[in-house]
């Protein structure tokens, strides 16, 4: 059989020579197919669409039960921080979470972070977005922002992608824009590397700018300040993973002098200890 | 009331009938103890025209999984039904669940659409309390199975086997018959399944590409670099070569006959009979790759139809369909039947002896499949690769199309394909630069099959048995196109309508007068891959199987023992574009899932082509109901008739449909999970 085959590829080539090239026009192309084949009748021109594009007529379905659930809405939530930072100035609480509830494109999203220091809290941030799917891997979000903590109250709203880029990035960016006028913007990133199927080191970054200072929350103008953290959690199970990380929190910048004049510490470096978990 | 079942591995299998109330216990009380008895998978004497089923939920415990399972018969899985071809059938369905409604669907069997069993669809479901009457005239005969189509029960234990007599004596007469229904257990709801994979995609698989396992990549690939630049392929596109089963082992307990492995379901047998084995894949969501270890595996029917004979010593089961085997165990010791999970998380597994309570040796499971390019329908090279050895086929001026995809390349990853690239995913390409190297590596255009795991199990492969002098209506030249599938090359794909003429028929082939074609399929939110080069791969037995050793059952090897009843050539062509988007976990046909669809509408006795391009990286088991589908795998007039069909990721194939069957059919995935986020579409035979 082989040996047909091969006596065959040498062949065709040969009775067809003009097919070769690429540059050729599409009537050769068809002449050529013509070629090899029995003699042909002209035939109607076939008509292209789709058997299964939507149509006006929708079918009746007996009680109108749908066959399927494609149309499902679902309800998650995640803590991807919530954990102690250590140092010998005294011992943070963070927390950074976020739930959605939703369908395929549409849902519905609160995310919330802060930090208690000194019995403090501070970069209380809480956001309620709405979310549309937009393409394979990015939605696009839109929604309110509100700082709420012990320091000054603001609000915000907000407008931003969150997806995952090239090589499985987790990617984050929204700008905000203030009831005062102001513009702010927030980038966040997170990659996982798994070092086995259940142990996975996780860097993330997040970084907050601002065009205009405000002393009163610690923000200056530009880049203001930097959340960061190498974690290296054990998944446990899916939903539960305890992690050990060092986390760097600081000011950046003008926020950094504001921050200094205030007499605040103005980043530290922290060994950390937390649970990533999710229902 | 405890009632103990088979019990062999040391792990018990208890049930408690619960919730069914006095009339449910009291019906289960002069239920014959058969269906816990060791004849589990014994195929009943007689077969009978009236049945009644009970559908409610029982506490079941198998491997330590505790589930109230909705079933029938207060069993897992339901009672073997046993009908003669040319009976009239009547079988009344009761639902005894507290407050879900049920149905049953026959699946596989040409009956009146009413009787199909899909909710929605021509029947409204069996609600809580009623009794439903399926009547229909049983017109085949084979193995087939019934499952319910409501609610997700089918993944919980509604689901059963079904043996159809022919009305002529078994051409394969057998001294023994035993069902072996393969399925999966697990204690977590399919709705929390669905909601974790929508959450986090990769939630059950823990067989990722890590850290600790580079080294061993390392040594595959030839070199670190290379394993890093495949995985950075991989990772670039956002997908995952190691993404073989939505939901693995991790969770599931993997039954034959609704037996754990430990359990060790029993088979007896005599030597030197003839053992006739019914497989059937009754599980939601996973591939099982079958085995016997020391035996040689005659398969003789697949979904239900009879086929030439194909020795094999293993065979791929796609979910819900069925294979026939025959085997004829020699010697009087114990042979294991060893069903491994696609992804190698988990085994099946039975016995067959000549004395109860045997066990043999367990094998190994195999290394779990990667994916390559060849699944995203990318061309064959592994990411990473260089161009070297890179050839063309002859008919180059397909190649000017081939960003579009259309053209299918045969390619059966191996014969005298070796080292065939493409870089059709270029297509400002300067073609004119690209000439057929060497003739070995040139494929010939009317691709005769260079099947790969024969050995002599090939009969009938070559060309002259393309078309078959002998049988009488099938039009000689009707066939000719299963031989070339290649030749699709649609105007729209190319975004100049009427600028080309529509592709040369082949030789004699009618014309198909009407393309449905769809055109590649979007990058959007419900698909992230687009196959450039979707491949032949009916030669192929499936990722993971290839090279290994064994003789393999593949598609192209299966032929009809008879011709196909309507020798009408097509005069419609479907395209479907089988779609996802694993990352969001939505899946569809051409970039849309079915409440975005409209149905397909199917002209009464019409003959239609559908052709599947998988441009996901997945196997999808394609099922249609209530009518045939006749795989175009190059056996002429002898194309075995299917009912669910695997379609290889990054693969192109065909079959004929005839659209006989007046009525709303479900047509769809039969993974579970898939045809549930949107692989699902209605088909109208009006
Ligand atoms: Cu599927």
């Amino acid at each position: 059989m082989r040996r047909v085959l091969l006596l065959a590829a040498l062949l065709l080539p040969a009775a067809a020579p003009p097919a070769q090239a690429c540059s050729q026009s599409q009537t050769t192309t068809t002449a050529r197919k013509t070629a090899t084949t029995a003699p042909r009748k002209s035939l109607p021109r076939p008509v292209y669409h789709a058997a299964d594009a939507p149509t006006n007529a929708p079918v009746a379905y007996v009680g109108g039960m749908k066959p399927v659930m494609d149309q499902g809405r679902y309800f998650h939530g995640i803590l991807d921080q919530l954990e102690g930072r250590y140092a010998p100035g005294g011992t943070d609480f963070r927390w950074d979470g976020e739930a959605w509830y939703g369908g395929d494109y549409n849902r519905l999203w609160l995310k919330s972070e802060g930090t208690l220091e000194h019995g403090r809290l501070h970069d209380g941030d809480h956001e309620l977005l709405y979310s549309r799917a937009v393409s394979p891997y990015w939605n696009v979000q839109a929604g309110v922002r509100a700082d709420i903590d012990d320091g000054p109250t603001r609000t915000w709203g907000a407008l931003g992608v969150q997806g995952l880029a090239l090589y499985q990035f987790e990617f984050q960016a929204t700008a905000y824009v203030s009831d005062r006028g102001r513009f702010a913007s927030r980038i966040e990133g997170s990659y996982d590397f798994l070092l086995t199927n259940r142990l996975i080191l996780q860097p993330q970054a997040e970084f907050n700018l601002y065009t205009k200072s405000d002393p009163a929350r610690q923000v200056g103008a530009g880049l203001s300040d930097v959340d960061a953290g190498l974690r290296l959690r054990y998944e446990v199970w899916r939903k539960f993973a305890p992690y050990v990380a060092v986390s760097y929190a600081g000011y950046l910048t003008q926020a950094r002098r504001i921050v200094h004049d205030q007499q605040g510490e103005s980043g530290a470096l922290r060994l950390t200890f937390g649970v990533r978990s999710w229902f | 009331m405890l009632i103990p079942s088979r019990n062999r591995g040391g792990l018990s299998r208890r049930r408690f009938v619960t919730g069914l109330g006095a009339g449910g216990l009291m019906a289960a009380l002069p239920r014959p103890l058969q269906a816990h008895t060791p004849a589990a998978g014994q195929v009943p004497p007689t077969a009978r025209a009236r049945w009644d089923l009970r559908v409610g939920r029982t506490r079941i415990e198998i491997d330590r999984k505790v589930l109230h399972a909705p079933c029938i018969g207060e069993d897992v899985p339901g009672p073997i039904l046993r009908w003669r071809q040319g009976d009239t059938v009547s079988i009344n369905v009761t639902n005894t669940l507290a407050d879900e409604d049920t149905s049953i669907h026959w699946h596989g069997l040409r009956l009146p659409a009413a009787m199909d069993g899909v909710p929605g669809l021509s029947f409204a479901g069996i609600p809580p309390g009623e009794t439903f009457t399926y009547r229909f005239p049983v017109t085949q005969s084979g193995t087939y199975w019934y499952h319910s189509h409501s609610g997700m029960q089918e993944a919980q234990g509604l689901y059963g086997a079904i043996v159809i007599d022919p009305p002529v004596p078994d051409p394969q007469p057998c001294a023994r018959d035993y069902v072996i229904l393969l399925s999966e257990w697990s204690d977590v709801s399919p709705m929390d399944m669905l909601s974790n994979l929508k959450m986090q995609d990769d939630y059950y698989v823990f067989r990722q590409r890590t850290l600790a396992s580079l080294p061993r990549e390392a040594r595959e690939a030839g070199s670190t670099l290379a394993a890093l630049k495949d995985r950075l392929a991989w990772s670039r596109m956002r997908m995952a070569a190691t993404d073989i089963a939505d939901v693995t082992g991790v969770i599931y307990t993997y039954l034959l006959n609704g037996h754990a492995p430990d359990m060790n379901w029993n088979a007896l047998f005599s030597p030197g009979e003839r053992v006739r084995l019914r497989f059937i894949n009754g599980a939601s969501m996973t591939f099982f790759d079958i085995r016997i270890p020391g035996l040689e595996m005659l398969v003789v029917a697949a979904d239900g139809n009879a086929v030439e004979p194909v020795p094999v010593d293993e065979f791929r089961i796609g979910v819900a369909e069925t294979y026939d085997v025959i085997v004829q165990p020699r010697e009087a010791r114990a042979y294991t039947i060893f069903a491994q999970s696609e992804d190698r998380t988990g085994y099946a597994r039975g016995t067959l002896a000549p004395q109860p309570g045997m066990s043999g040796p367990i094998p190994p499971m195999d290394p779990r499949p990667v994916r390559t390019m060849v699944d995203m329908g990318m061309d064959d090279m592994k990411p990473g690769e260089s161009m070297n050895g890179m050839a063309m086929p002859e008919h180059g001026h397909d190649m000017s199309a081939s960003h579009s995809h259309s053209h299918l390349m045969p390619h059966h990853e191996g014969g005298t394909m070796d080292g065939m690239d493409m870089t059709g995913h270029a297509p400002q390409h300067p073609m004119g630069g690209m000439q057929p190297t060497t003739p070995q590596q040139t494929p010939h255009r009317h691709d005769t099959p260079t099947p790969r795991h024969e050995e002599g199990a090939m009969a009938g492969m070559d060309m002259a048995d393309m078309q078959p002098a002998g049988h009488g209506h099938a039009m000689p030249m009707s066939e000719h196109r299963v031989d070339e599938p290649v030749h699709h090359q649609p105007a729209g794909r190319m975004h100049r309508p009427g600028a080309m003429d529509h592709d040369a028929p082949a030789p004699g082939t009618m014309p198909v007068l009407e393309v449905d074609d769809p055109g590649p399929p979007p990058l959007n939110v419900e698909n992230q891959n687009i196959a450039r080069m979707p491949t032949d791969r009916l030669g192929s037995p499936g990722d993971g199987l290839e090279h290994n050793g064994r003789r393999v059952l593949n598609y192209r090897q299966l032929r009809a023992t008879r011709p196909g009843s309507d020798p009408r050539p097509p005069t419609r062509e479907i395209i479907m574009h089988l779609t996802g988007n694993m990352e969001r976990y939505i899946w569809g046909f051409n970039g849309r899932k079915f409440s975005e669809s409209g149905p397909i509408r199917l002209r009464r006795n019409e003959r239609v082509r559908f052709t599947l391009i998988n441009d996901t990286m997945m196997e999808h088991p394609i099922h249609l109901h209530g009518m045939w589908s006749e795989l175009e795998n190059g056996q002429g007039a002898y194309r075995p008739y299917k009912h669910t069909l695997i379609s290889q990721p990054g693969s192109k194939l065909s079959y004929l449909v005839t659209a006989d069957a007046p009525g709303l059919w479900a047509y769809h995935c039969h993974l579970m999970l898939h045809m549930e986020t949107g692989m699902f579409r209605t088909v109208i035979v009006e």
